[in-house]
């Protein structure tokens, strides 16, 4: 490969990109959230990345410090829950990663966002490819983050009752859901059918 | 078939009031296999409106793998593709290696190639068998899954389980080939060539299968990348597009293959393309086979891999190494990474983050089937209730793996 795709958003958005690397060989950049459609259109139309292949998160919570593990004594590797401590991280929570595929350069590239804790919203993709529509539903479904723009940001594994974001890293492994009456019992309607 | 409805049967019916009716197919429908649901507006027969709901199946395998060492998510992702388990596994142990930045030893590379080619073979002929199925054609149903019986045969005998397999570590294998692998697998692929004559026999020119398959359940090569298709279904829509050839791991840049693509992207193009993607991988078997090398499986280092049982016993070092590697696992370098392999539905990826602490901080699969079934919506709309379900199965979700 004669050029990384990184470096030519580098080159195009300097202000945009927050950071570009290449670790393990995955050209990665890293943008700001105004500048992720941008971007994305810049990869789409001028560098030919016309295939959305993953849209997924990180939540950093317990990335700042080693997270504590709290050990049964008698079976150390059954690990009983994961609550790291709150506040100690540096720079934002959550991280929404994009991957990318060119099948004309055969390459891959990836765009991170940075999303803030307090106003986890990020401009959806799917103006730019529609492929990106479950993907950024399911970001929704397991880690609370909004996608502005998005034509029907629902739930898509879980249910819509469903309480919490269970991939963030302060939802328990443990969780218990409340329990949901059977729709339809009582003559209300049943969830999901149109009238 | 994908025409509207008559407005006018005889012309009598022109001013006849009809609405639209909104039903539940699935979750639990005997078409629907894999535990599936599609709330469908139709107006008489035609589909107006369709909205897959998936999820019935999900059990948080990505919050479970966060919870042990990386080596405990090997057997989680057996439950991914249950039709391929094989490629799971190398898929998973290829991003932790990449993660490790470590080299697997050739024979491995050899034998993650004729796992993964099995497994596509097993995963291919069930979508096929099943797309007769779907039409009302049991026979050719029965045939391919009895000739998948006997590569589950040759699958229990290399991993000691037909399903549930777990064969791959990270950075080698759990065992190398067992003895008279190779006169097994001749004896399979004996079998596997009978059955798909007669397949071909019964399908390929079957009237019935081609009315009912043809032209239904159409996904244009623009539109099939822009829903981020993969595997056989971007390339029955006339995409050449192939993870082993686009981004090569292990050996597949060694081996010659074709990539068969279709011109129209229907569920019959769908079919033919898997069944010469059968074809293809019985290639590419045939020249691991001839070219496979002797040596190790697993990579010569004891912070990965567990040493072997008579070091354990009479060294001190070795007793270290293992007991290290059971208490404390494989310690991963901060840092992520993105593997592919060629699923059998398409690019199965794994997206790991590791913090260093000795466990996955975040795994995450992109699931071929999640994208195809977003684009389910466009190939049945427009159509009839009755294409759904063999447009349903071309596309071959799996529940396992688009739920998780």
């Amino acid at each position: 490969m004669t050029e990384f795709a990184s470096d030519r958003v580098l080159k195009r958005f300097p202000e945009q990109v927050i950071e570009t690397h290449r670790q393990h060989g995955d050209d990665t950049v890293v943008v700001k959230r105004d500048g992720l459609v941008e971007v994305l259109e810049f990869l789409r139309d001028e560098m030919d990345f016309l295939m959305p292949i993953d849209v997924t998160c990180v939540d950093r919570l317990a990335m700042a410090d080693p997270p504590e593990y709290e050990s049964d004594p008698l079976h150390p590797m059954l690990t009983t829950q994961t609550v790291p401590s709150l506040g100690k991280l540096d720079g934002p929570r959550f991280e929404v990663v994009y991957h990318l595929r060119s099948l004309s350069r055969g390459a891959l590239v990836r765009v991170k966002v940075p999303v803030d804790e307090d106003d986890p919203v990020v401009p959806s993709g799917t103006g730019v490819l529609k492929g990106f529509n479950w993907f950024e539903r399911e970001v929704f479904d397991m880690f609370g983050i909004r996608f502005d723009g998005h034509p029907d940001l629902r739930r898509v594994l879980l249910y819509p009752e469903f309480e919490g974001h269970p991939l963030r890293k302060d939802y328990p492994r443990k969780g218990y859901q409340p329990r949901l009456d059977m729709p339809g019992l009582n003559g209300d309607k049943v969830p999901g059918i149109k009238e | 078939m994908a025409s509207k409805a008559p407005a006018a049967v005889n012309g009598r019916d022109r001013d006849l009031h009809t609405e639209n009716l909104t039903i539940n197919m699935g979750p639990s429908h005997p078409a629907m296999h894999g535990t599936v649901r599609i709330i469908l507006t139709l107006d008489g027969e035609t589909v107006v409106d369709a909205d897959p709901d998936i999820g019935y199946l999900h059990r948080g395998f990505e919050k479970m793998a966060e919870a042990g060492t990386w080596s405990k998510v090997i057997p989680y992702t057996d439950r991914l593709n249950y039709v391929s388990p094989l490629i799971n596994n190398v898929g998973y142990c290829g991003a932790v290696e990449k993660l490790l930045d470590i080299e697997i030893t050739e024979r491995c590379k050899y034998i993650r190639v004729f796992i993964s080619e099995i497994a596509r073979i097993c995963d291919h002929l069930t979508a096929v068998a099943a797309s007769a199925l779907e039409v009302g054609a049991f026979t050719p149903f029965l045939w391919a899954v009895q000739a998948r019986e006997e590569f589950y045969f040759l699958i229990e005998m290399i991993a000691g389980a037909r399903v549930t397999t777990s064969y791959t570590r990270i950075g080698g294998l759990r065992w190398d080939l067992p003895e008279g692998w190779q006169e097994r697998y001749e004896a399979c692929e004996k079998r596997l060539f009978r059955m798909m004559d007669d397949i071909e026999t019964l399908l390929t020119r079957n009237r019935i299968f081609i009315d009912r398959n043809a032209d239904v359940g159409v996904m244009k090569a623009k539109e099939a990348v822009e829903w981020g298709f993969t595997g056989p279904s971007l390339r029955a829509a006339g995409v050449d597009y192939d993870v082993r050839k686009a981004a090569p791991y292990l050996v597949y840049d060694r081996l010659d293959f074709d990539v068969p693509i279709g011109h129209k992207g229907d569920n019959f193009d769908r079919y033919l393309v898997r069944l010469e993607e059968i074809r293809q991988s019985v290639r590419i078997i045939r020249q691991v086979i001839r070219d496979i090398p002797e040596g190790p499986v697993n990579v010569d280092d004891w912070r990965i891999v567990l040493p072997p049982k008579d070091a354990v016993y009479n060294t001190i070092e070795g007793m270290i190494a293992h007991f290290e590697l059971i208490m404390k696992g494989v310690q991963v370098p901060k840092g992520e990474a993105y593997y592919a392999v060629e699923g059998g539905n398409g690019e199965l990826g794994f997206y790991l983050v590791s913090d260093g602490s000795g466990r996955p901080y975040r795994v995450h699969v992109r699931p071929p089937c999640f994208a195809l079934m977003q684009g389910l919506k466009d190939m049945i709309i427009g159509g009839m209730v009755a294409d759904i379900i063999p447009t349903f199965d071309s596309i071959n979700m799996i529940g396992g793996e688009i739920d998780r």
